[in-house]
């Protein structure tokens, strides 16, 4: 049984360990979503959820020994003088997936953008029931409350 | 100047929207001609589109952005994609806009006081956004565009009172795991295609036979859950009926017709056409016969919850609902005529739901109530309105010559081919609650007596509204638009049933 | 509740472990997505295409500009979206006073005085990220970023009015609409000249350079345009979420 888990751990978990700590994290924030009473904590765990999407996306344009996706200066005035470059002067093993990179700049923009507007909405919505608890908030709605 | 006109489409409500942002928010009727104007030559270039891609022999126009072209049989750029069915849903999007937009005029005052030009700024990007949806051939560029109509849609809804701001912040929420699912689901097609160009991630999963690999299978799941989510598909609708019932009324108007349908057509793409209809429709799997159950019980809890509502607005919304459970079990009948009846009801339940939202909103704004006890009489004292409101309902029912019952037609035909018997007695249960509901409000209003006629409120520029029905013209010239617009989907049915059905891959 | 979720959480989390079984390890070379064709191109290609050697810029602003672009409006929606949710407008009867005097109307004196001298650093560096990203990690967004941010904390060191008339509530808009018309007019201009929607190459003839180095100019272009949206609505989401769309004293 122990040896089984072991192989698990090997097989499974130590070279896509990248997966387990997206899946991890983005469950810590799809959990305060769906269960917490308080606005704000639903909105800490949405930026929760999508960090973790980011994650995701980021570790796979990942190659093992690969710098970043910039050509380097001595290498990009080489190319100019030669006017055009070829695969042996660029090594793809040497520079990590840049597609990724860019989408993930959509993705947080995108975060960024929804979490601005959820934090005016929850504003809005503290301005006018006084609270951000939601269960205060539907009892001000249920006919007969305060309301 | 013809081959950039999917481009231009979208164009124009861009630059209407910022040019109404640099107008400022003194300048409400430079802000509502600059929009029209916008959205009225965006509709022309759509209109332009259906010709193009009926004139084209391939079915499809594609435009690529930033002129890339392939490289080794892979798309670099982004592309968009029009066909038949594309170029009829984004007609239908910029109509109902450009309709819109003349409805609003009145109201937009009185509802949004200070922020006209913002309204007319978000509703302008929201088109954008929608059309983007339509046309794009790209993976990601749907999110992001997805992305786009979301936020501005909570923007809208937020606008109007408290309650609204409340059932924002819950499509916040929902909408974010909806379309944070479909964004991962694109991610692991990445990873195992190594592109996002729709056709070619569906090519490379059919040349290197990725279909068997559970990783595939796991990310249609995913994106399936995002677009239901999107959609209100029944047990994740909790979202839409707060949300469309307490946005301000010229908000509701326009986005109920158009939101969910533009994403059953998202649905109807990445089924046909991302992974295409041999493996979704696959017998390996479970999920066809469960999703149409799930349908089927979409549509009756739907048409349940309507009929318990006494709030117009709400009860029209959870129709909703049950028409979504409609396009849903008819995509996955496994059958041409039931993906045909899908189609051809994105476009007939748009036509409807609007002629209905519109005829309750010109309502409400009339009597000032928003229960079904206020249609009491209303025949006598506003009967264009009424009229409208009729058809609307009619086409609910469905029953000839309206589109509603072309497109119950298709949906039961391919229930009954593929011998789905549960489904047709789904949507003729509908039909009968849809029915009663209906029935119930027109003999209250044809019948119900209503001493005194109370004076329209007065427009909050002070305005005095041209009266024929008391209602301005302003208003019931898009109502009597939409409710021809029913008619006309229903008559011609054949010719669009032609073209959609020329849409449909082979499965 | 509780119970609900976490089942939920559990079901959503097992199904989305289960398709890792299949997926490539951390940083395998030989993965679809890092071998792909696509890939492949924007590494090897970019260079001869655009004469950019930074590929993330390149990607972003030429190959999926079309995206870029929506992303900007994105981030407009956001601004433009919170001043309608939330600003309260009309009541704004105390109008602050002018004058450079007026900036040192609140604060420790410490704090004004290094923020006056941080504030150029940090615009001067952004403008160097937003110009440089051609060759190094930078560009539009984080630039802009950078701005907006530098206004943010001349509003919290000298008060939102002080910020207020350097960046004012109507500016920031003009500014942040003024963006994305560079962007999309850019894209229009390509349109105009013959090529499709953002094909920089169809500019050759109007910019210095061959048709590569037109692409190579046109993405410095597209990226202010970028930089002057992301500024502005900085801006104009910390002062109204501050506020809470009062638009008065600010934190």
């Amino acid at each position: 049984m122990e040896f089984l888990a072991a192989g698990f751990i090997e097989e499974n978990i130590v070279p896509k360990f990248n997966y387990w700590v997206y899946v991890i994290l983005m469950m810590i924030g799809l959990f305060a979503m769906i269960t917490k009473n308080n606005l704000i904590k639903k909105l800490i765990g949405m930026a929760i959820f999508q960090t973790a999407i980011i994650l995701f996306y980021v570790s796979i344009g990942v190659k093992a020994e690969s710098g970043i996706p910039i050509l380097g200066h001595e290498q990009h005035h080489e190319i100019v003088e030669e006017g055009r470059a070829s695969s042996e002067v660029i090594k793809k093993e040497k520079f990590a997936n840049p597609l990724p990179h860019v989408l993930m700049l959509t993705a947080i923009v995108v975060g960024v953008s929804t979490l601005g507007l959820a934090l005016a909405i929850s504003q809005r919505i503290y301005g006018s029931f006084n609270t951000l608890e939601e269960d205060e908030i539907l009892d001000q709605l249920r006919p007969g409350g305060h309301d | 100047m013809t081959e950039h006109f999917s481009a231009l489409i979208l164009l124009m409500p861009l630059f209407g929207a910022l040019l109404v942002t640099l107008l400022g928010r003194e300048r409400r009727t430079a802000c509502w001609l600059t929009a029209l104007v916008c959205l009225a030559a965006s509709s022309a270039f759509a209109i332009g589109n259906i010709c193009q891609v009926l004139a084209s022999k391939s079915g499809d126009l594609r435009y690529r952005m930033g002129g890339w072209q392939e490289s080794a049989g892979y798309e670099v750029g982004i592309e968009l994609r029009v066909d038949m069915l594309a170029a009829l849903v984004v007609a239908m999007v910029v109509l109902v806009g450009f309709v819109n937009i003349i409805f609003a005029k009145t109201r937009v005052g009185s509802e949004m006081k200070d922020k006209v030009a913002f309204f007319y700024a978000l509703k302008q990007l929201l088109i954008v956004g929608l059309c983007g949806i339509v046309m794009t051939n790209d993976a990601f560029n749907l999110y992001v565009l997805i992305e786009i109509t979301s936020l501005t849609s909570y923007a809208l809804i937020a606008m109007g009172n408290r309650r609204a701001a409340l059932s924002s912040f819950n499509y916040i929420i929902m909408g974010t795991i909806g379309a944070s699912f479909y964004l991962l689901g694109v991610g692991y097609l990445y990873i195992k295609t190594g592109t996002l160009n729709i056709d070619d991630i569906s090519s490379v999963m059919q040349s290197g036979d990725l279909w068997a690999h559970p990783s595939i299978m796991i990310a249609f799941v995913l994106i399936m859950l995002g677009i239901w989510t999107k959609m209100a598909f029944f047990p994740l609708h909790g979202w839409l009926p707060n949300a469309y019932s307490y946005a301000p009324g010229v908000v509701g108007s326009f986005m109920a017709p158009l939101m969910t349908k533009v994403m059953v057509y998202v649905m109807l793409r990445v089924m046909l056409w991302l992974f295409g209809g041999e493996y979704v429709y696959s017998s390996g799997h479970i999920w066809g016969e469960l999703i149409i159950w799930m349908s089927i019980i979409a549509i009756i809890a739907g048409s349940f919850l309507a009929l318990a509502c006494t709030d117009i607005k709400k009860m029209l919304t959870y129709l909703i609902v049950a028409e979504v459970g409609y396009m849903v079990g008819g995509a996955w009948l496994m059958d041409g005529a039931g993906i045909l009846g899908s189609m051809y009801h994105i476009l007939s339940d748009a036509a409807m739901t609007f002629c209905l939202f519109l005829a309750a909103s010109i309502v409400i704004l009339r009597t000032g109530d928003h229960r079904l006890t206020a249609f009491t009489g209303l025949f006598r004292s506003m009967p264009l309105t009424m009229t409208g409101f009729t058809v609307g309902a009619l086409s609910m029912i469905g029953l000839p010559p309206t589109c509603g019952f072309f497109s119950k037609w298709y949906l039961i035909s391919g229930a009954i081919e593929v011998g789905h018997w549960s489904y047709v007695a789904a949507l003729l249960f509908s039909s009968l609650v849809n029915a009663v509901i209906f029935f119930r409000i027109i003999e209250r209003a044809y019948f119900g007596r209503i001493e005194g006629v109370e004076s329209l409120p007065v427009d909050a520029d002070g305005s005095p509204p041209v009266v024929l029905d008391r209602v301005p013209y302003s208003m019931l010239l898009p109502l009597l638009m939409a409710a021809g617009s029913v008619l006309l989907v229903g008559i011609y049915n054949e010719v669009l049933a032609g073209w959609l059905r020329a849409a449909i891959p082979s499965l | 509740m509780k119970l609900f979720g976490f089942i939920a959480v559990i079901i959503v989390g097992a199904l989305l472990l289960a398709a890792t079984g299949d997926f490539p390890a951390w940083g395998d070379a030989g993965s679809p997505a890092s071998q792909g064709q696509v890939s492949s191109f924007y590494i090897e290609q970019t260079i001869n295409e655009t004469k950019v050697p930074n590929m993330v810029t390149a990607v972003l602003a030429d190959f999926r500009g079309y995206d870029t672009m929506f992303e900007t409006v994105v981030i407009f929606i956001a601004g433009i979206g919170i001043i309608a949710v939330l600003r309260t407008f009309g009541d704004q009867a105390s109008k602050a006073p002018d004058g450079p005097e007026a900036d040192n109307d609140s604060g420790d004196l410490i704090v004004r005085t290094t923020c006056h001298m941080v504030v150029p650093l940090i615009q001067l560096f952004a403008l160097y990220v937003i110009a440089h990203g051609h060759h190094s990690p930078g560009g539009g967004f984080q630039g802009g970023v950078m701005l907006g941010a530098s206004y943010i904390l001349f509003a919290l060191a000298c008060g939102l009015p002080a910020a207020k008339r350097r960046m004012g509530e109507r500016r920031a808009i003009i500014i942040a609409a003024a963006g994305i018309i560079i962007y999309a007019g850019w894209g229009v201009a390509c349109l105009l000249l013959g090529g499709n929607f953002l094909d920089y190459t169809s500019l050759d003839p109007i910019l210095p350079g061959d048709e590569q180095m037109a692409r190579s100019h046109s993405m410095l272009v597209v990226e202010i345009g970028v930089a002057f949206t992301v500024t502005a609505i900085m801006f104009a989401i910390y002062s109204n979420l501050s506020t809470r769309g009062r638009l008065e004293k600010g934190l």
